[in-house]
């Protein structure tokens, strides 16, 4: 991190930040295994005979190996999801994620264009959001709304997510609302919404990246966090939490049951950060 | 520092009743009430229950009824398990709760604190790489992954301390619980601690305070130090937050009889009064932390005292 940064400020000529990302070796090798695992994820399933909720009865509790191409197991009961679970876990984090960078950016963006009291008061929402155990509203929220649509549990989860993202997005505001194609829009009389859409948001990209890369591992961990509490998608679906949460109980008998399913999970966690970070370096290597 | 504290205090009891607010009606709003489960209920003893536990009555009546048994530091009678009030509940667990929390939060701070000063100091070596590296991935692995993990570990593999349970007075079963717990906040603490005493280090002030000769060390304690404890300070707060919500999954993982399983019990069962007791409970104890954590930042940093 400190390398890339150091080699930003030495480098003859201001370097981009796709340059300073690709020199940051931790960064790619991350991006690299993600894509793999999104692809794994993606089209993995295809490579097995099985469906996520079909049962391979003659194959109870394989280990991993090459018994029926159940090469990541199954468990007792027959079943063959882990590539499934990092589907949905990848497919809720990413959508969570897409849902409270919207919220985030809208509400950062006005608050931090318009100012004065609208700001202020917007932002003490914010404050007083981030006082609250969280996380407790979302075990409520999930509780009472979500326990068996995947949509509501993504609301509940995804509503949480943008506090963050909204004050990193005002500071953001608030510094490229006084440079001078800002004023230059404003004179040739745009109006707030358009300038916000066109000027603004475009101009945030950067900064919406890096926090939207921070944000996906916290809320696939939301996600897994609120299914081992019992609450979250149910059987037959499966994600990596509840698969953990199975392989916790069975840990005995069939420890790769837990092992699998927690190996892909830190994977997924560890590349988000680490990419988060170089990204983080690289774009925006002020705020570090 | 007085009309600081006092002022902080103030503004919390806002927070508190906003929290109780949202959840008294959210939790309602659900479908479903206390009593559906019930078997065998004739319309005539289904409406007396309803009756007897005030749940016939408008919404708006029920929350300022509430709230008035709250102000009296009355937390009502649980719906679902017989003969138990919420706060004979809480006195039961809570107490092993706030333990295994604190002692996480302890055992953060005391290694967290050091590996990072040691990272900063020895900037560029094995030393720094290994504790950026190791704190990377234990901020990646959540509790309900190395929950199990080490239980299998220590418990299973190694059998050097007990795999789940509690026994009152007996320390070894509070290992497992607080180590997991506090992995991720240590992991934190450390990188936040490197990065702040790096950007401490390079100041002007602890330059010219070597410049006066002092050493390294004297440099370090006397100077150094407290500007860069105030991020990781202002950190204890969150950290308390994220402990005390981890918790709830601690407690499942090492079967504790601690007071987080009362709240998703609660929440499925609809048993409104157990769920609105937790919420207190954790809201207070997170907002109270918090409180802590900016009084000490003040303590430490008299420029925030006066804005």
């Amino acid at each position: 991190m400190i390398e890339a940064q150091a080699l930003g400020v030495s480098a003859v000529g201001a370097p981009s930040g796709v340059r300073r990302l690709r020199e940051n070796r931790v960064a790619v090798g991350a991006a690299v295994v993600l894509a793999g695992l999104a692809l794994l994820a993606a089209f993995g399933p295809w490579l097995s005979p099985y469906t996520y909720d079909a049962l391979d009865w003659r194959h109870l509790a394989v280990a991993p190996g090459f018994t029926a191409s159940h090469w990541l197991g199954t468990d007792p009961l027959g079943y063959v999801r882990t590539l499934y679970g990092l589907r949905l876990s990848l497919l809720i984090g990413v959508l969570a994620t897409a849902l409270s960078v919207g919220i985030g950016v809208a509400w950062g963006a006005l608050a931090g264009y318009v100012g004065g009291r609208t700001d202020s008061w917007m932002m003490r929402a914010v404050d007083v959001l981030y006082a609250l155990p969280y996380l407790f509203v979302v075990i409520i929220l999930a509780t009472v709304f979500g326990r068996d649509s995947v949509a509501m549990l993504l609301i509940a989860i995804g509503a949480v997510g943008w506090l963050t993202m909204a004050r990193v997005v005002r500071g953001q505001t608030l510094s490229l609302k006084r440079r001078e194609f800002i004023e230059a829009a404003r004179a040739t009389g745009l109006g707030t919404t358009a300038i916000l859409l066109r000027h603004i948001v475009p101009n945030l990209a950067g900064t919406v990246a890096v926090y939207a890369t921070l944000t996906i591992p916290e809320l696939i961990t939301y996600e897994s966090f609120l299914i081992f509490l019992g609450l979250g998608v149910q059987e037959p679906l499966a994600s990596l939490g509840s698969l953990i949460n199975e392989g916790a109980r069975q840990m005995l008998t069939a420890p790769w049951m837990l092992l699998v399913p927690a190996a892909f999970l830190v994977a997924l966690l560890l590349c988000f950060n680490l990419l988060g970070d170089g990204l983080r370096d690289a774009l925006d290597p002020a705020a570090y | 520092m007085l009309g600081f504290a006092v002022r902080r205090i103030a503004g919390t009891v806002p927070i508190l009743l906003i929290l109780v607010t949202l959840s008294f009606f959210v939790i309602r709003l659900a479908p479903g009430g206390p009593f559906d489960e019930e078997r065998g209920l004739t319309p005539q003893v289904r409406a007396n229950l309803d009756h007897l536990y005030g749940l016939d009555r408008p919404l708006g009546v029920q929350y300022l009824h509430y709230l008035e048994g709250l102000a009296h530091g009355d937390l009502g009678l649980s719906y679902k398990l017989r003969d138990e009030s919420v706060a004979g509940l809480i006195a039961q667990g809570f107490p092993i709760s706030i333990t295994v929390g604190f002692a996480a939060l302890v055992l953060a701070t005391l290694c967290g604190v050091p590996l990072g000063i040691c990272a900063a100091l020895r900037r560029r070596t094995a030393v720094d790489y290994a504790v950026t590296a190791l704190a990377t991935l234990a901020i990646a692995l959540p509790p309900f992954v190395t929950g199990p993990l080490l239980a299998l570990v220590f418990g299973l593999a190694l059998r050097w301390l007990p795999v789940a349970g509690w026994q009152q007075g007996e320390l070894v079963y509070l290992i497992l619980p607080a180590v997991t717990l506090a992995l991720p906040v240590c992991a934190a603490i450390a990188r936040m601690m490197r990065g702040s005493l790096l950007e401490t280090l390079s100041a002007s002030f602890v330059r010219t305070a070597r410049a006066r000769g002092l050493g390294a060390t004297r440099v370090l304690l006397r100077h150094a130090l407290r500007p860069a404890l105030l991020p990781v300070v202002s950190y204890l707060g969150p950290a308390a937050t994220y402990v005390f919500t981890g918790s709830l999954v601690v407690e499942t993982v090492f079967a504790l009889p601690g007071t987080g399983r009362y709240l998703v019990q609660g929440a499925l069962d609809r048993d409104y009064t157990l769920v609105m007791g937790m919420i207190i409970l954790y809201g207070a104890l997170t907002l109270l932390l918090n409180l802590a954590a900016d009084l000490a930042y003040g303590w430490l940093d008299p420029r925030v005292r006066h804005d």
